[in-house]
């Protein structure tokens, strides 16, 4: 029913968030593409001229490039397999009748409000700590040796910290899904004498895959992003670098802005695949 | 009969779920249980949980040290200044995307969310440079702009999935009525709308909050908000469980309460159009 | 009384330069979350008093630190009139012009008084860039009682392999006692430094005059297989993410039998407030390897620095000459005793009389004293520097290479797989920085 008048107002509309985003991308990538065929080294006064292709072919050909990928991976899909599994368990628990259920509900989602770095810093010290750590006097009290998290399990041991921070996230997007299944059909599938595991898997489970769908698109893009939980907790030691945390190596560390900034290039590549491949996902679950 | 089959169930729903929910909650309980003890408390073995004199010297000795307060005014700044000024952005655009959508709505949508993959520190020199050359660097006016590029595509994206659930028919039938396309917006739409952009702005506010890469690096005296507050008392010489964890509750205590409050809201907020 | 006096002596005599400026004039100070820094922020309002200067603090710890005055100082953005930095920056920064040199300090500050190590390691070609504000080496700190227990007497100067069995000596599983903890988390300035002073120790270097890699020799395995043995045999749990706090709360809990660190940790273990150990600690030159004479010193200082460019330079010049004065280390003796003044920067707080009778000043002097970061290793290196190599590319490279020695202390990989590693990244590293 749109008329070409309302068409045109509504490029109007559009033009200052597309135009601002459009800014933020351009100016950035194109100065960072830039940067990365420079020989730009702060430290030894700056642009040193051109390097052509090879910022590029030695943050590849690095020793610790792909081992960054495969972390930056499994830390993600990791992260999201986890807050995917259990937010799906605890939104069918918390639309359970419950006594209180207002109270359970803040209790759940307060990790969401709680700050990456507090929350990392937290962890670390007061839960992590092989001696002082609350985890280190459980194992303790149960006869067991404590857990040097951070160094013997390091990768897991930040797997649980994000996911403590993005469960709240999950549950509450696939609470709001699961409340809107339909009772009469789970009653009927009941009453037929399904299982109530073939009720979660035929009825259940397909209702949420669009919500799940959603949770699987925002949560990539926060988590390929992930700097500070591994900034306070491990440094990138122990094979916990990620391409992001490889990509802060070399600008700040190594004060290497030319290779750096070839690593924010080989980033976004890696970014847009992944953007890629969830769009097609989201693109079909979305159009239902 | 059944009503006991329900009531028994209802109790092990209510134990089960006050487990996990206390579960998950307790990190922090005990930083703020830990906020109240003495340093050589909050590492006694075995652990104390209440029984210890509560203290609030912790709290002094930080507010003591750093101004809180400036660093609260600027993260409510910045935190509620790129909200806004992205809502008022992004209102028009999500609007025009869901009601006058086109081909290439979705495509636009999905490329605008791929913008917040790029990493963030690849691009802090530039931007430093540029913040340098804007004179713009320890202002919270940068800050604001910064955080509103950011968090443009999940407003956008959020808002979208609102207004798609606003039935067409009433705008048809407002514009049979010879609506104009301000009268849409400002009496029609908009007040549907309403809960749908006060998500918004609550997630988003959240978001902008905890962000800590830009707010650390761009800020010195004058513009740093509590992610610096919290930079100061990561790891001092000596014990400092206690006092980190009196500072990191001064921190999240803010945003904590008004998470709570508008809880209604954020779990409305939340559902990004999964929900039909 | 006394404090009274010193205080009506600064008072008049900056009194007349302070009018020379505006009565509003604020500088902004960048600064380490350190307890000595604390301190001196916690008597900014006497310096304001004095000058009429307002002081601005950010305090960050010290990762955010580094990487926030970097990104500062090589873009020239000009945030910070004032930057805290160590031995490491202040030469290569003041090398590319990019700190106000401090050479036309005052009379009464007596530049000549700070100690020589320090004032050699904060400047380039014989000019000041950057003043101590305060100073440390490296030492062992033991308990006394502890090692009563075990029948054993520390040495004034032991070698590792005393250390090894006095470590054993003292381990107590029983009593939750590590013979010994030392530091293992990766990051240059962390484990990066202890190893690499390990390293000298054990006749090693990092690069030979043509500036090769050194991770292929002998010297380098023995030291830190001697080093995660020991650890593993006798050092605490997930001790390869123990840095120096860490290891300073398990000292001051008790747990250690000996620690080995920086100098400035021991006025906080010998302080009753936080440290329950306060009364049974010893101190002891760090170690050296039987038959080798380079020990396990390091030198470092946090100094202070105005980066060139400031429209304050006056004002930070002010500052710095008052933080760094004899007065400061007065007022803050007046008030908190001599134990916690802020070491290592001045003669003549050695010389003080009751200074003395603190009962780790001396073997501080003598750990700093023993330092040269000009001949830092056995054999001749192309580099100054004792725990790190004062080039740009150094910090990026000796992180790296300390995130692979924790990770071998972790048991992840073995010490042969590390140094190979160590090297490999180090070779590129230098390549591609065309040595």
């Amino acid at each position: 029913m749109a008329t070409q008048h309302s068409r045109s107002a509504a490029r109007m509309m559009m033009a200052p968030a597309v135009v601002l985003l459009l800014g933020w991308m351009l100016v950035p990538l194109i100065m960072t593409l830039w940067f990365s065929f420079r020989r730009y080294l702060p430290l030894r006064g700056g642009d040193l001229g051109s390097a052509g292709f090879d910022n590029f072919v030695r943050f590849v050909t690095s020793s610790a490039f792909w081992p960054s990928v495969q972390t930056t991976l499994i830390m993600v899909g990791g992260v999201l397999v986890i807050t995917i599994v259990l937010g799906v368990l605890l939104s069918l628990l918390l639309d359970q009748p419950m006594w209180g259920q207002g109270v359970v509900r803040i209790l759940v989602i307060a990790p969401f409000f709680v700050m990456p770095t507090v929350s990392a810093l937290v962890w670390k010290n007061m839960f992590m700590d092989p001696t002082n750590g609350l985890l280190a006097h459980l194992w303790q009290f149960f006869g067991a040796e404590p857990v040097a998290w951070l160094s013997s399990v390091p990768l897991t041991s930040i797997i649980m910290i994000v996911s403590w921070q993005w469960l709240p996230f999950a549950t509450l997007i696939l609470l709001t899904a699961v409340q809107s299944l339909d009772g009469e059909q789970l009653e009927a599938s009941e009453m037929d004498g399904a299982s109530p595991l073939a009720r979660f898997f035929y009825i259940i489970l397909p209702h949420l895959s669009r919500a799940i769908t959603i949770v699987v698109l925002i949560q990539t893009i926060f988590l390929l992003s992930i700097f500070a939980e591994i900034f306070v907790t491990t440094g990138g030691a122990f094979g916990t670098r990620t391409l992001t945390y490889l990509i802060y190596q070399r600008v700040l560390e190594s004060q290497n802005v030319g290779l750096g900034s070839a690593g924010g290039v080989y980033a976004i590549i890696l970014a847009n695949i992944v953007a890629i491949f969830l769009m097609r996902i989201v693109g079909k679950n979305l159009d239902k | 009969m059944a009503r006991a089959v329900t009531s028994r169930r209802k109790a092990i729903n209510t134990a089960a779920a006050w487990t996990v929910g206390l579960l998950i909650f307790f990190p922090i309980l005990w930083t703020i249980l830990t906020s109240f003890k003495t340093e050589a408390q909050a590492i006694a073995d075995p652990p104390i949980f209440l029984g210890f004199d509560w203290t609030l010297e912790n709290y002094r000795v930080v507010q003591e040290r750093s101004d809180y307060m400036s660093f609260l005014w600027n993260s409510v700044i910045i935190a509620g200044g790129s909200t806004l000024l992205g809502v008022l952005i992004a209102v028009p655009a999500a609007w025009s995307m869901a009601f006058v959508p086109s081909k290439r709505t979705k495509d636009i949508l999905l490329w605008m969310l791929s913008t917040k993959m790029l990493p963030a520190v690849g691009v802090l020199y530039p931007i430093y440079l540029i913040c340098i050359e804007l004179g713009l660097l320890d202002s919270r006016a940068a800050l604001v702009v910064i955080l509103m590029l950011i968090n443009l595509p999940i407003i956008v994206w959020m808002l979208y999935t609102y207004f798609r659930e606003i039935p067409g028919e009433i705008l048809e039938a407002s514009r049979m009525d010879g609506a104009g396309l301000k009268e849409e917006i400002l009496h029609v739409l908009t007040p549907m709308a309403i809960p749908g952009i006060a998500s918004t702005i609550l997630l988003n506010f959240i978001l902008a909050w905890n962000e800590a890469f830009w707010t650390l690096n761009l800020t010195a005296a004058n513009a740093a908000p509590l992610t610096a507050f919290i930079a100061s008392y990561s790891s001092p010489e000596g014990l400092f469980y206690a006092k980190l964890s009196a500072a990191s509750t001064m921190a999240i205590a803010p945003i904590l309460i008004l998470g709570w409050f508008s809880q209604k809201q954020l779990v409305r907020g939340l559902t990004f159009g999964a929900v039909k | 009384m006394r404090l009274k006096r010193v205080l009506g002596a600064t008072t008049a005599l900056t009194l007349c330069s302070a009018a020379a400026f505006a009565q509003d004039t604020t500088i902004t100070i960048a600064t380490v979350n350190n307890g000595d820094m604390v301190r001196m922020q916690g008597y900014t309002d006497e310096f304001t008093a004095q000058t009429g200067i307002g002081v601005e603090w950010v305090t960050l710890e010290e990762n955010v630190l580094r990487q926030r005055v970097t990104t500062d100082i090589t873009t020239r953005g000009g945030q910070f009139d004032i930057m805290t930095i160590g031995m490491y920056e202040t030469p290569i920064w003041g090398a590319n012009g990019w700190l106000v040199p401090l050479d036309d300090l005052s009379d009464e500050y007596d530049v000549n008084d700070i100690l020589p190590a320090m004032r050699d390691g904060l400047s380039h070609e014989g000019t000041l860039y950057a003043a101590p504000f305060y100073g440390e080496s490296s030492m062992i700190m033991y308990r006394t009682d502890l090692m009563e227990e075990a029948g054993l007497e520390m040495p004034d100067a032991p070698t590792w392999q005393f250390i090894r069995e006095a470590a054993a000596a003292m381990d107590n599983d029983e009593e939750d006692i590590n013979g010994i903890c030392l530091r293992g988390k990766a990051g240059w300035g962390e484990g990066g430094a202890f190893i690499t002073v390990t390293a000298n120790s054990f006749g090693a270097r990092w690069f030979d005059e043509n500036w090769d890699p050194q991770f292929d020799q002998p010297e380098w395995a023995e030291a830190v297989t001697f080093f995660k043995t020991l650890m593993d045999d006798y050092g605490p749990a997930g001790y390869a993410t123990n840095g120096f706090n860490e290891n300073l709360s398990l000292f001051q809990q008790g747990k250690c039998g000996m620690w080995i660190d920086a100098t400035v940790a021991a006025s906080f273990v010998t302080n009753p407030e936080d440290s329950t150990v306060a009364d049974h600690v010893g101190f002891a030159l760090a170690p050296n390897s039987e038959g080798v004479e380079k020990r396990a010193n390091w030198l470092w200082a946090w100094a202070l620095a105005i980066p060139a460019g400031t429209q304050q330079q006056d004002a930070a010049k002010q500052f710095i000459e008052w933080a760094t004065s004899k007065d400061y280390i007065e007022l803050v003796a007046e008030n908190e005793g001599w134990a916690n003044v802020p070491p290592g920067a001045r003669t003549s707080l050695y010389e003080t009389a009751e200074y003395q009778e603190v009962p780790f000043a001396q073997k501080t002097l003598d750990s700093i004293n023993a330092a040269d970061p000009t001949d830092p290793t056995v054999e001749p290196v192309p580099y100054v520097g004792i725990q790190f190599v004062a080039i740009p590319e150094f910090a990026g490279i000796a992180s790296q290479v300390s995130q692979e020695f924790s990770a071998a202390y972790a048991g992840q990989q073995t010490v042969e797989e590390a140094l190979e590693k160590a090297q490999a990244i180090t070779v590129e590293e230098m390549e591609a920085a065309g040595y």
